[in-house]
C-alpha cells in the first residue's frame, strides 16, 4: 500500500472543470497536487481563464493550462493530441463540468425546452463518455475516471430539474464505462457531493435553502467543503480504491441516508421554512 | 463613509483589482468597472461572506452598481 504522503507520486491527470477557488474540481486538484500528481487543466474562454491561471500557478512547474469547449469535437482533439505528445500517457481524469439554460434550473421540470435539454445533455452527460473514450485510449493500466453528480439524480430537488435528469444519466454512463473499460483495470467512479456554494451552484434556483437544508437535516449537521470532496476524490483517483468501481459515492454529511428531518435541528429547521413562507 | 460603504468598496477594489477612485457609489459594476458576468455573482458571494447575510436570487439580479449593493446590505443586516 503506498504510503499517505504521496498516492499519487508521478501520476498525471486531466482535470476538467476548474472554474475558480470554490470549484470543487479545485478541491480534488489541490489533494492530488499534495499528493504528488502533475495536471493539465482545461478553462473555457477567456472569462474562465483569467480566473483558473492564478491558481494554477500556485501549484508550480509541470502542470499546464489547455482551452477545452467540451462540446467541440476540434477542442477535444486538440486537447488529447497535446496530451499524447507533452505526456504520452495519463493516470486519471477528473470531470467536473455540466451546463444548464439558468432559466431553467428553476419553477417546474415540465418546463424544459428541446434546445436546452439537449444542449444540458451534452455538455453534462455526453461529455464525460467522450472524454472517457478519448483519455483511455492514452491512460495507463489501472488508472482512474471520476465525475460529479449530485442527489437530485436520485431524488427530486427542488428546481434541479433537467440538471436532476442529466445527472441520473451520467451515474448510468459511470456504470456502463466501468463495465467497458474495466478489464484493463481502469476504473470509472461518481462522487455526488452534498451542496457546496460555488459559482456554478449560485445558479440554482433558491440554491441557499437547499445548503441549509442539508447543514440541518444530515447526519453530521454541517455542510461539506471542497476539502472533504477533496480528500475522497484522491481516495478514487489512487490505488487505495483500486477494487471500487460503477461507484457513486456520496459526500453529503450523509444526506443522502436520512428519511425524515433531523430532530436535533427542529427549532433551525422551523426557522428556515418560516423565513421561505415568508418570502 | 459608512463602515458598510467602506467594506463593500473594499472588496470591490479587491475582486475586480480596479484602483479605489473608480469605485464610486454609482459606478457600474459591469459597465463602469469592467466586470464580467461570473464578476457579479462573485461579488454577491463575497458580499454574504463579509456580511453574514444571504442575498436571494432575485435581489442579486437588482444589485447592479456599488449603491445597490450597500443599500441592500444596510438594510438586511445586524
Amino acid at each position: 500500500m503506498p504510503t499517505s504522503a504521496a498516492l499519487l507520486e508521478g501520476k498525471k491527470g486531466l482535470v476538467l472543470g476548474v472554474a475558480n477557488d470554490r470549484s470543487i474540481a479545485w478541491g480534488i486538484a489541490k489533494a492530488a497536487h499534495e499528493n504528488g500528481a502533475r495536471m493539465a487543466f482545461t478553462y473555457q474562454g477567456d472569462a474562465l481563464l483569467k480566473r483558473i491561471k492564478p491558481l494554477i500557478d500556485t501549484l508550480g512547474e509541470g502542470n499546464v493550462l489547455m482551452p477545452c469547449d467540451v462540446t467541440s469535437d476540434a477542442d477535444m482533439d486538440a486537447v488529447f493530441a497535446s496530451l499524447k505528445e507533452q505526456w504520452g500517457t495519463i493516470d486519471f481524469v477528473v470531470h467536473a463540468v455540466a451546463f444548464s439554460d439558468k432559466e431553467q434550473l428553476k419553477g417546474h421540470y415540465k418546463d424544459t425546452t428541446r434546445d436546452n435539454f439537449r444542449q444540458t445533455m451534452d455538455i453534462s452527460v455526453f461529455s464525460f463518455t467522450d472524454v472517457a473514450r478519448r483519455a483511455s485510449a492514452i491512460m495507463n493500466d489501472g488508472g482512474s475516471m471520476i465525475t460529479l453528480t449530485y442527489y437530485g439524480a436520485e431524488r427530486v430537488m427542488p428546481h434541479y430539474n433537467v440538471m436532476g435528469v442529466a445527472k441520473a444519466a451520467l451515474e448510468a454512463s459511470v456504470r456502463y464505462l466501468a463495465a467497458d473499460l474495466g478489464e484493463r483495470g481502469i476504473r470509472v467512479n461518481a462522487i455526488s457531493a452534498g451542496p457546496i456554494k460555488t459559482l456554478a451552484a449560485m445558479g440554482i434556483g433558491d440554491f441557499r435553502h437547499i445548503l441549509k437544508w442539508n447543514e440541518f437535516n444530515s447526519p453530521l449537521q454541517r455542510n461539506v467543503s471542497i476539502d472533504d470532496v477533496g480528500g475522497s476524490g484522491l481516495y478514487l483517483l489512487s490505488d487505495l480504491s483500486k477494487g471500487v468501481t460503477g461507484e457513486v459515492h456520496h459526500v453529503d454529511s450523509g444526506y443522502h441516508t436520512v428519511g425524515m428531518l433531523n430532530m436535533n435541528s427542529v427549532a433551525e429547521v422551523a426557522d428556515l421554512l418560516a423565513s421561505i413562507k415568508k418570502e | 463613509m459608512s463602515d458598510v460603504a467602506e467594506r463593500v468598496k473594499k472588496i470591490v477594489v479587491e475582486h475586480l483589482g480596479v484602483e479605489e477612485a473608480k469605485v464610486t457609489d454609482t459606478a457600474s459594476f459591469i459597465d463602469d468597472l469592467g466586470a464580467d458576468s461570473l464578476d457579479t455573482v462573485e461579488l454577491v458571494m463575497a458580499f454574504e461572506e463579509e456580511f453574514g447575510c444571504e442575498i436571494p436570487d432575485d435581489a442579486a439580479e437588482k444589485i447592479l452598481t456599488v449603491k445597490d449593493a450597500i443599500e441592500f446590505i444596510e438594510s438586511h443586516s445586524g
